[in-house]
């Protein structure tokens, strides 16, 4: 039962057909898989440990969720409540949203695409055995795991000190309440685990620049015969202008948040203005990073949804040079935006103005994305699979996304929504709205490549739709919030504003059933799921021409590569589910 | 045509307006909203047209090859998204330097925010928690942080100005409609962010004056224990010491007159007039055991007479205090309150000697 059919048109060497020996079986063990330089594998690891972010990030969504749809959120209420405990109680808020904010950033958005699917996929679209450096590849590895452990070492600390506050004097502070930007200087005072989870994103920042290095030097020394640079996949150039942002603006990260430990512990006074030091420096070296790592996140979903729409509308890619270079227009373009994050802080209205302008102009690229996602379903053949729904969901998620960003583009309206839940809705709206769905229907695509089993297309489009309503009615709402002034990050508000958040709470638990849903159909594909084809959706890009799952070292033979988006040739064999090379 | 779709949106978006504002920043609003419809529409109506038309089903085979690339459709979508936002650039911009730059006759306020309540000086000195202004005037706010980065955000005037501390920013508006209108602080500040709200009074034309001049004149309204509430209240002591024994940053001021504290030195102080009035301007000298030195000083900021209400106050609020506690203001007129002042200034130099 658990065999593989082989695909018998296909005529790849005889040693890719051979279903007993693929990279899951072909050694066993902890080790096996701890130390191994196997990029499936490291994919493999990293998908198990980035879903885990997710679902330990969302459990904190849906507690601040709850907790804002209770009656002591709503400041009328105040007085019926011990102030001690009302304090108590927007403390654990306090910590509850910047504890998502920051597990979603820095453990699952930044790493997710490009550490799980780029680290599965790049090597395989390419050809090639492995990534340029194998060994590379399997530290950044550690180094995440060595930066999340630290990162849950604060939250466990957290716990600790919660349960238990006599241990504070022997472990410090725990937990964190500083929001995921730290800004100074109220991080200098926080009495939470600022040194830690500092040094935590630090060494995480680390992992990000070597995957960079690493796909970089892949794409220019692997690529196979016949494989310029533009009939590279597209999901390649999209990592290539992630790689270049994830090696030029993480060290700056990585500077900043040393200097905010070194801020912190020696009280050198550099950005804490008690020390003769500028908090507004702060802002601008953080954003300097943090808003190119929007890119870092949104670009490689970009990559993703640019394979999806093309294999499941069975069409060739439409605008493949548009798209090409949006990719690296959007990563170069990306680093000189930062500046729209502090329209409020008091820069100067020069420096306002220059921002803005070019904040709209980076909002071209992404445009001409859409539409050539758009045209290249046009005359296609659609086929409305589990992963062309996160096609379409992404598609109207990030074009909301990127239209309510002209609001906070210009500046007369940004003054008004800037800090409130517009910008939350915005930002969610790009990166749960886009980046989260391409990550889902990345996984959905290459599910079969990855685990050699199919997943139940039914529970699949149940799962998509119940996310996509969900995530609408937790986020659309907040638009509406927003704009009436419902600043963000407060844990009560004024009466004005209940009924949003209500409405918001039950849309995330609507949005954490579809997501729980997604588990459960992977889970059930792990154990009862058919098995796959080669090439289940007739795509033209490399990876499909090794087995499901493929063989240790990928391909026998370095394939010979063509126009990745032209699929005129493979056709689907009923006898298989799956597509086969017609010509062979 | 603008004003009618305005009017369509304004049911859910955006606050009822009450400043200078509003046309500008509303109709930039709206504008760009209107086109977000209209482009979001665009793509969905393509979508589902597509996916009606092109969806894999019985019969159904795609007419090959299809076009994969047109450099002039390229061009169009690249080039006409570009004007539109360099118009909606133009737009933000324009309306952006308009807050930017105040009429020079403009009403001076100054803020200062701290954790986490706001304090605004008046011209005549008197400080309010809550912003008064009077209507169809140029206000201009001058501020500044005395802890962390707060953000002063008044949505029924589309205004949001970071204060930041070691700097002074500036905002300003014209209020147009008299009334109460929320004010949040929107950038994030710690434990009690959330609730660091005040109110705008916006008065009609000819009333601001007389109630400044009221609010000022509370010492010569008020009986000093009443005062005294309301200087602990306006002044930030209470966001560290409460008035119901309940410990926060600093001790609790119930029960504090008369009280005897242990400070983090072992010696024991009793919490009399001096002890109390050396606190305020000179926190740092006696710590009460189990506190940290945080407190800033109030030398310079408290005139005698409100450190003789809050004092009363104290006595008002403790059990260990009973004797009376005066009931006439203790400021009547000036000549009365040069005489108070005279006797509170006495009263220091005994305690010193």
């Amino acid at each position: 039962m658990t065999s593989i059919p082989t695909p018998h048109a296909n005529k790849l060497p005889e040693s890719q057909h051979n279903s007993s020996d693929n990279y899951l079986n072909h050694s066993k063990g902890f080790m096996s898989w701890a130390f191994t330089v196997d990029h499936k594998r490291i994919g493999i690891m990293y998908g198990i440990s980035i879903c885990a972010f997710l679902l330990l990030g969302g459990i904190f969504a849906l507690i601040l969720r709850t907790m804002l749809a209770l009656p002591i959120a709503n400041i009328d209420n105040h007085a019926n409540y011990d102030p001690a405990y009302l304090k108590h109680w927007m403390d654990i808020y306090n910590h509850m949203f910047t504890l998502h904010g920051a597990v979603m950033v820095f453990l699952f958005i930044i790493p997710g695409i490009p550490a799980v699917l780029g680290n599965f996929v790049l090597p395989l679209m390419l050809g090639a055995k492995d990534v340029a450096f194998p060994k590379l590849n399997l530290a950044s590895f550690h180094i995440f795991v060595i930066g999340s452990l630290i990162l849950a070492w604060v939250l466990l600390k957290g716990v600790l000190v919660a349960m238990f506050p006599g241990l504070s004097p022997y472990i410090g502070y725990g937990g964190l309440e500083t929001g995921w930007t730290f800004y100074t200087p109220y991080s200098m005072d926080s009495n939470s685990a600022v040194v830690e989870a500092t040094f935590g994103a630090f060494v995480l920042g680390f992992s990000s620049i070597l995957t960079g290095v690493n796909f970089i030097a892949s794409m220019h020394m692997l690529r196979p015969k016949g494989m310029n640079w533009f009939r590279m996949p597209l999901f390649l150039w999209a990592l290539y202008g992630t790689a270049i942002i994830q090696l030029l603006a993480t060290p700056v990260l990585a500077i900043t948040l040393l200097l905010l430990i070194a801020e912190r512990a020696f009280r050198v006074g550099i950005f804490d203005p008690n020390l003769d030091g500028d908090p507004i420096l702060y802002q601008h070296f953080f954003w300097f990073y943090s808003h190119p790592a929007v890119y870092i996140m949104v670009l490689p979903a970009m990559g993703v949804i640019s394979e999806l729409v093309t294999a499941h509308s069975r069409k060739h890619i439409f605008g493949y040079s548009f798209i090409a270079y949006s990719s690296i227009a959007i990563a170069l373009l990306g680093f000189f935006v930062w500046g729209h994050h502090m329209f409020t802080s008091g820069q100067s209205a020069m420096a306002n103005a220059v921002f803005s302008l070019l904040t709209f102009s980076v909002s071209i690229p992404s445009a001409i994305k859409v539409f050539n996602w758009l045209s290249t379903m046009y005359r296609g053949e659609i086929h409305l699979r589990t992963p062309m729904l996160y096609v379409l969901s992404f598609i109207l998620l990030f074009a909301i996304g990127g239209l309510t960003g002209l609001f906070l583009g210009a500046l007369a309206t940004d003054i008004h929504l800037h800090d409130t839940y517009f910008i939350v809705a915005h930002f969610h709206y790009v990166m749960m709205g886009s980046v989260l769905i391409a990550f889902l229907g990345g996984m959905y695509h290459w599910w079969p490549k990855m685990t050699g089993k199919m997943y139940s297309e039914k529970v699949g489009k149940i799962a998509c739709a119940m996310v996509f309503v969900g995530f609408n009615l937790t986020f659309f709402i907040q638009f509406i919030a927003g704009s009436q002034g419902m600043p963000r990050r407060y844990a009560s508000y004024v009466d004005d504003y209940m009924i949003y958040h209500h409405i918001s709470t039950g849309g995330a638990f609507v949005l954490g059933t579809g997501l729980f849903l997604v588990l459960f159909n992977w889970i059930h594909s792990l154990l009862k799921g058919a098995p796959a084809p080669a090439n289940p959706w007739g795509a033209n890009t490399l990876e499909w021409q090794c087995s499901s799952p493929p063989p240790h070292d990928n391909f026998a033979d370095t394939p010979v590569a063509g126009d990745p988006y032209d699929m005129t040739e493979w056709q689907y064999d009923e006898s298989i589910k799956g597509y086969v090379k017609a010509n062979d | 045509m603008i004003n009618l779709l305005a009017q369509l949106g304004s049911r859910v978006w955006m606050p009822d307006n009450a400043s200078n504002y509003g046309s500008e920043v509303d109709g930039l609003f709206y504008f760009i909203y209107w086109l977000c419809v209209l482009m979001f529409m665009m793509i969905l109506g393509w979508m589902i047209l597509f996916v009606v038309r092109y969806r894999k089903r019985e019969g159904y085979q795609a007419n090959k090859p299809a076009p994969h690339h047109s450099t002039a459709l390229e061009l169009t979508w690249s080039i006409i998204p570009t004007i539109v936002v360099m118009g909606i650039f133009y737009f933000g911009f324009k309306g952006f330097l308009d807050m930017a730059t105040p009429p020079s006759q403009a009403y001076e306020i100054q803020v200062i925010a701290k954790k986490w309540s706001w304090q605004f000086v008046y011209p005549n000195g008197h400080v309010d928690n809550n912003l008064h202004v009077p209507v169809d005037t140029p206000i201009r706010l001058v501020m500044q942080s005395d802890d962390v980065i707060h953000s002063l955000f008044i949505p029924a005037f589309r205004i949001k100005k970071d204060a930041v501390p070691g700097r002074f920013t500036k905002t300003w508006f014209t209020a147009t409609q008299p009334g109460d209108f929320n004010l949040f602080c929107a950038e994030y500040c710690g434990q009690q962010h959330s609730v660091m709200k005040s109110t705008v009074t916006v008065h009609p034309a000819g009333e601001f004056e007389g109630w400044l001049t009221d609010a000022a004149n509370f010492l010569k309204k008020m009986s000093p224990a009443e005062a005294g509430a309301k200087i602990y209240n306006l002044r930030g002591c209470a966001q560290c010491h409460t008035s119901d024994g309940q410990a926060s940053t600093g001790p609790t001021f119930k029960d504090l007159f008369g009280r005897e504290e242990a400070m983090t030195d072992g010696s024991k102080l009793l919490a009399d007039e001096d002890y109390i009035k050396e606190s305020i301007l000179e926190p740092g000298a006696h710590i009460v055991a189990g506190y940290q030195n945080v407190m800033p000083t109030y030398k310079g900021q408290l005139k005698d007479s409100e450190i003789t209400a809050l004092i009363l106050y104290f006595k008002s609020i403790s059990k260990h205090f009973d004797g009376t506690i005066p009931t006439e203001p203790l400021e009547k007129d000036d000549q009365a309150a040069s005489e108070q002042e005279n006797q509170s200034s006495e009263t220091t130099t005994e305690g010193q000697q």
